[in-house]
């Protein structure tokens, strides 16, 4: 997939003749812009309008319906937006160029209003275009066209779905993002295990290896096309890595035993890991270029489930070398490391958010599993789930949602959940799936 | 401590038609091989593999978070050394498994640290260093399936595996 191919005709739309119209009805000044507050308090999801994009052909017309639905379906997925029943729906948009009768839409209540267009280039590329309107205000807030291959326009829904985000939150989106996960099937104590990849909301599984080998934890770089995970191939229980496009795939490393828990640094270029040696796991981190390895930490202990600050400059880890499972921070070299974790019961799985604000874990107390926060200096901790098994938290590229596994007994599937706890949401999945891993934004 | 007691020995002979007929045997096997009269002890020729998982046994288990081989534990090992003693011609594998109640990459620790402490004690009673692997599993592969603590007791272990062909 090239990115570049509908990159380079990206550029906002002019409003042309309607815009005459527009600063006329336009009463709302530019400060008081159709914005939704996501930072503090319950928001209320913000009713918006998403009529079908128009389209000419029949093929255009599954495309735009597609196209509409999947942005759709993203915008309600996040819990900050309510799309309104089409059937409610008084004025036709027939032409995305004209501007709307904002009336109709402010009797339906619609604060927002998104109207597009899907045409089939000669060329057989598709041009995707889409406006979206402050319906209060009578005016227009994004104008974007794209053009891409005919079999990317579920990507460019979902690149739609974060331009309308952003606008409307004054945040990135998360939508045009991937997730990297484990696909289980067989009974329980012959699990079969494969690497699958799909787009963010469920669809479009594609799956990495097929089976022969148990793999676990894979995770993205953050860089490119590139995964890093466990695997017991035919020798001991390695770290892999694994290009995506290619399919090419190597041990990472020459270590002296068992090599678990990868993951990236925020740059790409190295991978940091648990090296069994003996009773005791460390970290160690090596350079995927020079291929050079330093021991990050040397203790009695398992210490395992590192993690880098978006800054490059903190590792976090779970460590028991305090008699339980518990997180701490330390610089990336290595160094004097600080628990940071101090509520009720273990702290696991780190993970440090894009943002840099929170670091999300798994938290056992009391024969619970949940998914919690704190903040990285350790304070303002706070579980947004629990029950009989969460698991595995990874942060969205925006860092406002978390994806989870969660296993009631039946095996385990995919959720996510709001920084906040609420929105809690099943990911739809072919058959049972853990260890989800999200990406970065794809464009 | 009878029901304990009924079930290691369902899940040696459970072992034992794994080995006898080249298939794992699943959870629902090992709970119907538990009714009496179908041991296939008698079978098991002295120095084979069925006789090793029969007679000696070839799994010891740990409390929960624990890596701590309890006198139980400690007895079975002895057995083990005891035998492969006997039988120098085995090399073989520990295996340390944990339950499902811990968190993935943890409990692959946890295994490894299991597995070493059943090698460590078959070294301190003379088997050599060389004729040992260990590998872990952390809570990838379970014997018994189901959610609560009668399962996930029989999965926190450290399994001895003689090498085919050794």
């Amino acid at each position: 997939m090239n990115i570049g191919k509908f990159a380079l005709n990206r550029r906002r739309l002019l409003v042309g003749a309607g815009a005459g119209a527009l600063a006329a009805v336009a009463t709302r000044p530019a400060s008081a812009a159709l914005r939704l507050e996501i930072t503090q308090g319950n928001p209320q999801p913000m009713p918006i309008a998403l009529p079908e994009f128009v389209a000419g052909s029949p093929t255009e017309s599954e495309v735009a319906r597609n196209v509409t639905s999947i942005i759709s379906g993203n915008l309600q997925r996040s819990g900050l937006f309510a799309p309104i029943n089409p059937a409610a729906f008084t004025e036709k948009i027939t032409n995305s160029d004209t501007v709307p009768r904002f009336a109709d839409w402010r009797v339906i209540n619609a604060q927002a209003l998104v109207t597009g267009r899907i045409t089939k280039q000669p060329d057989g590329r598709l041009k995707a275009e889409f406006r979206l309107w402050d319906v209060f205000a009578g005016q227009q807030l994004d104008g974007k066209q794209y053009f891409t291959t005919s079999d990317n326009s579920r990507r460019i829904a979902h690149i739609i779905s974060d331009a309308i985000y952003q606008t409307l939150t004054g945040e990135k989106g998360y939508f045009d993002s991937r997730i990297v996960f484990v696909d289980e099937t067989g009974p329980k104590e012959r699990r079969i295990k494969r690497l699958a990849i799909m787009d963010q909301d469920g669809v479009g599984t594609r799956y990495l290896t097929r089976g022969d080998d148990l793999v676990l934890t894979p995770r993205f770089n953050p860089s490119s096309q590139e995964i890093t995970y466990m695997s017991y191939g035919q020798s001991d229980p390695r770290v892999y890595l694994l290009n995506i496009e290619t399919g090419q795939r190597e041990i990472v490393g020459n270590f002296p035993g068992m090599t678990f828990a990868p993951r990236f640094s925020a740059d790409g270029q190295r991978i940091i890991m648990s090296l069994q040696q003996g009773a005791n796991s460390n970290l160690f981190v090596m350079d995927l270029r020079s291929k050079q390895t330093t021991r990050l930490t040397d203790t009695p202990a398992i210490d395992t489930g590192p993690c880098y600050s978006p800054d490059g400059k903190f590792i976090c880890f779970e460590s028991d070398r305090g008699g339980s499972q518990q997180i701490y921070v330390m610089p990336a070299t290595g160094g004097l490391a600080q628990r940071i974790s101090f509520g009720e019961g273990n702290h696991s799985t780190p993970v440090w958010s894009p943002r840099g604000d929170f670091i999300a874990f798994t938290g056992q107390a009391k024969g619970q599993f949940s998914i919690g926060v704190l903040k990285p200096d350790g304070s303002g901790e706070r579980l947004l789930t629990s029950g009989y098994h969460n698991e595995g938290p990874t942060f969205a590229p925006n860092g406002r949602v978390l994806m989870f596994f969660r296993d009631l007994g039946q095996g385990p599937s995919l959720f996510t959940i709001d920084i906040t706890g609420r929105n809690e949401l099943k990911i739809p999945t072919p058959s049972l799936a853990s260890d989800p891993a999200w990406s970065p934004l794809l464009s | 401590m009878i029901e304990i007691g009924t079930i290691l020995r369902g899940m040696r002979i459970a072992g034992v038609l794994g080995l006898a007929l080249a298939i794992s045997a699943c959870a629902n096997q090992v709970a119907d091989s538990t009714t009496p009269g179908t041991s296939a002890a008698g079978a098991a020729s002295p120095g084979s593999q069925q006789d090793f998982v029969v007679n000696v046994g070839d799994r010891v288990f740990f409390e929960s978070d624990s890596t701590e081989l309890t006198g139980t534990s400690r007895a079975t090992l002895d057995k083990q050394a005891q035998w492969l003693t006997a039988h120098g011609q085995y090399r073989f594998t520990v295996e340390g498994h944990a339950d499902e109640r811990g968190t993935r990459e943890y409990n692959i620790a946890l295994g490894a640290r299991r597995s070493q402490a059943a090698r460590d004690y078959l070294i301190s009673r003379g088997i050599q260093a060389s004729r040992i692997k260990t590998i872990s599993y952390g809570k990838e592969r379970p014997v018994a399936v189901c959610n609560d603590i009668s399962c996930w007791s029989q999965n926190r272990r450290a399994v001895t595996v003689l090498n085919a062909g050794s």
